[in-house]
């Protein structure tokens, strides 16, 4: 369908943007790896030191490019399968708000005021401008939803009673509603802690708050990335593998989205396991249901997977009764029509099956003690989000700016073997960075100039070799990336062809149940709140009124002399402290 | 939902219920468990080794930008140490290698692990946690001698 003017321009911005800067953050992707290898042994490099390098990788890569790229894709969504107009306004004070957010944040990010690496864990504080920025950006990220989305879905809804809401609709919408909730907590952080301190209109708070706060965010988030990619696996997937494959269970589907609902929720001290000041029997709660959390992403393995074997069975008779030969069939690598977006699909999943695994590892609480904040972290989330999330937003930012630009794919072939470079790489990353992890390789450190430099009395030479192998893994994501971004911008600097429309290709359902409680929103919804609300009260209480003695001032990340005064009154607080 | 399905469902639950009981008795039965919120030591401001016996010790870590107080313990073979752990600023990591001691150190509050130390050797600790400019030289080492095993 056609998309209007105005429209299309917020929505090719919202993907253009964090795209130009997404360059910027797989650069110091690449740093990364030269640092911790000791290829770079320094401080910092053209101007920009490790840890901020770091701060820039990840703000940019998981929170504006993500963001806003679903921010693009659940517009495009709901633009197609409702065809009802987006407004014009909504769409762009949200995305100005992103823009400008985005920028005031860099700016702090790139002058070095704001060196606290994404997690920007307190007693670090970073200039307001971050904070505020991040803010912003958030803020206009969940203005489409209740402006345009909702009032859409709703008018939808009157006008097909009795019918289901598109599956990717359904999706997006679920989607969004778990970003407003999961917003909550980092939004009481960010502004009841962080921005006060930072403008310095109070002296101190609570570190071990301001974490629990973070992660009751932090982890939900991760599903906030995932759960666009999933609504791609389930519709558009099966549709191009062959041209007429189908979704195998549209229930199943929609049921899995449901569990997320309920169980994204609950599970943040699995980010905690080895903090003090939360009682451990709470942090087992989470544990339990970190592993129920598991449970949707199987249920979508195989809902993918039978997917694909019934899209490739309808169509190669000769693989009809084999159990195995109808993988070799998938398009991996294909110039016909959308079928290069299979490449980004399945290498996305395949990197994903090692990221569930390495995810289970970490979730299971006392195993958590092995490899919490070693480089089995970083290992494992480069396969979920950098491996099926980036691959399947690179993919559709691709797919949609060709058509809401009415172009073809330019450099087709080097965006078909993009991906596979991207996969090959990260497999070899993954499995450097997870193995030197058991050996207690620490993340978010500048290793090169201590624990692998050969000069230093802090030597380890057994993760040199890790390290090394980093650095091979590192270029082939890099030139994985390059491909992709000849193709992007080649496409998008090419001569217009057609005309500007938004259409996604989409699977039917092979089995399609009316299922109607899977279909009303809200009780589930309810019962999430609940939950989560239910979950965290325990921790909460210990991090405020039992485990925590006492607030702590800020820091600047150069200097261990407090840059926010409290000194007389944390001294209080500790006499006190003593004398309980 | 179809056969197949349901079999995808159970067995995906199955799984999470085999792992989610294996942890329980690591925990509960092993005895590896993770950090909890203890309350009877205040966080300190120094850090000390104090030995109760021959092979029973006590140390307290504090984490500082960008050390750890106090540096290089020596322990005998053997010796079963309790560790607490705070910081003075921001938050630190510490991990001590060849163990499942897995710390943060938050200020305001105090971390404990209990470890015994089997093997002679150097038990190195870092911080793993990113604290600032100076994070990555920030590590000290536990020394653990041979030969004076009770
Ligand atoms: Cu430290
Ligand atoms: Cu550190």
């Amino acid at each position: 369908m056609r998309v209007e003017g105005s429209v299309k321009t917020v929505i090719l911005g919202e993907i253009i943007f964090p795209i130009v800067l997404l360059i910027f953050g797989i650069y110091h992707g690449l740093m990364q790896v030269l640092y911790r290898a000791g290829v770079i042994k320094d401080m910092s490099f053209l101007g920009i030191e490790y840890y901020q390098g770091l701060t820039l990788h990840g703000v940019i890569n998981v929170i504006v490019f993500t963001t806003m790229i679903i921010v693009a894709f659940g517009n495009a969504v709901f633009l197609y399968y409702l065809k009802k107009p987006l407004r014009p306004v909504v769409q762009w004070v949200s995305f100005l708000l992103m823009v400008v957010g985005t920028l005031m944040a860099a700016w702090a990010m790139f002058t070095g005021k704001a060196n606290v690496l994404y997690t920007f864990y307190y007693p670090l504080i970073a200039h307001p401008a971050f904070y505020i920025g991040a803010a912003l950006l958030l803020v206009g990220s969940v203005i489409p939803l209740f402006f345009d989305w909702i009032p859409n879905y709703i008018a939808w809804r009157k006008e097909h009673p009795g019918e289901k809401v598109p599956l990717a609709v359904f999706g997006m919408l679920v989607n969004h509603i778990m970003w407003v909730i999961m917003l909550v907590p980092v939004v009481i952080e960010v502004v009841f802690q962080l921005i006060p301190v930072s403008l310095g209109l109070i002296p101190e708070t609570n570190p071990s708050l301001s974490r629990t706060l973070f992660w009751a965010f932090g982890h939900p988030v991760v599903y906030f990335w995932l759960l666009p990619a999933y609504v791609m696996l389930y519709t558009i997937l099966p549709k191009i593998v062959t041209g007429e494959g189908k979704l195998y269970s549209d229930s199943a589907a929609r049921f899995a989205f449901l569990l997320f609902v309920l169980f994204s929720f609950p599970v943040g001290l699995h980010h905690q396991y080895t903090e003090p000041g939360i009682t451990n029997s709470y942090k087992l709660i989470h544990a339990f249901f970190t592993l129920g959390v598991a449970v949707p992403s199987i249920i979508t393995a195989f809902t993918v997977a039978a997917s694909l074997e019934y899209s490739i069975k309808s169509k190669y008779p000769e693989v009809r009764n084999s159990l195995f030969y109808w993988w070799t069939k998938i398009p991996y690598i294909s110039l016909e029509g959308d079928k290069w977006l299979v490449s980004y699909f399945m290498a996305g999943l395949l990197l994903f099956l090692v990221g569930g695994i390495t995810g289970i590892v970490n979730a299971s609480y006392n195993l958590n003690l092995v490899v919490h904040n070693t480089s089995f972290v970083p290992g494992h989330f480069h396969t979920t989000v950098g491996g099926l999330v980036t691959l399947s937003f690179l993919g559709i930012s691709l797919y949609m700016v060709s058509k809401l630009m009415g172009k073809d794919i330019k450099f087709k072939g080097l965006a078909v073997i993009a991906p596979w470079l991207w996969w090959q790489g990260m497999l070899i990353f993954e499995y450097a960075m997870s193995v030197a992890g058991i050996h207690g390789f620490p993340r978010r450190t500048n290793t090169g100039i201590s624990y692998l430099n050969p000069d230093s009395p802090l030597y380890r030479p057994e993760w040199v070799g890790y390290a090394e192998l980093t650095v091979f893994a590192g270029f082939i994501i890099v030139l994985g990336f390059i491909f992709w971004a000849i193709s992007f911008f080649g496409t998008i600097f090419s001569p217009k062809v057609r005309e500007s429309t938004i259409e996604f290709p989409t699977a039917s359902a092979l089995h399609d149940e009316k299922a109607p409680a899977l279909n009303r929103l809200t009780p589930w919804f309810a019962v999430s709140v609940l939950l989560f609300v239910l979950s965290y009260i325990p921790a909460i209480y210990d991090v405020t009124k039992r485990g925590v003695f006492f607030d702590s001032p800020g820091y600047n990340d150069k200097s261990p002399v407090p840059i926010t005064k409290p000194q007389s009154a944390k001294e209080d607080q500790r006499n006190t402290a003593e004398a309980k | 939902m179809d056969r197949a399905e349901k079999g995808a469902f159970i067995t995906a639950v199955a799984f999470m219920g085999v792992f989610f009981a294996l942890i329980v008795y690591a925990a509960k039965g092993l005895n590896i468990d993770v950090p909890t919120c203890i309350t009877d030591v205040k966080p300190f401001t120094q850090g000390q080794v104090i030995q109760h016996a021959p092979d029973r010790y006590e140390i307290h870590y504090l984490a500082k930008m960008w050390y750890f107080e106090p540096a290089n313990v020596e322990v005998p073979v053997g010796s079963t140490v309790d560790i607490y752990l705070t910081s003075a600023d921001v938050i630190h990591g510490f991990q001590i290698d060849g163990t499942n001691v897995n710390l943060m150190a938050i200020p305001g509050t105090v971390a404990y692990a209990r470890v015994k130390f089997d093997k002679p050797g150097v038990y190195h600790i870092v911080c793993h946690e990113y604290c600032g400019i100076g994070h990555q030289d920030m590590a000290t080492k536990i020394i653990v001698k041979a030969g004076e095993q009770q």
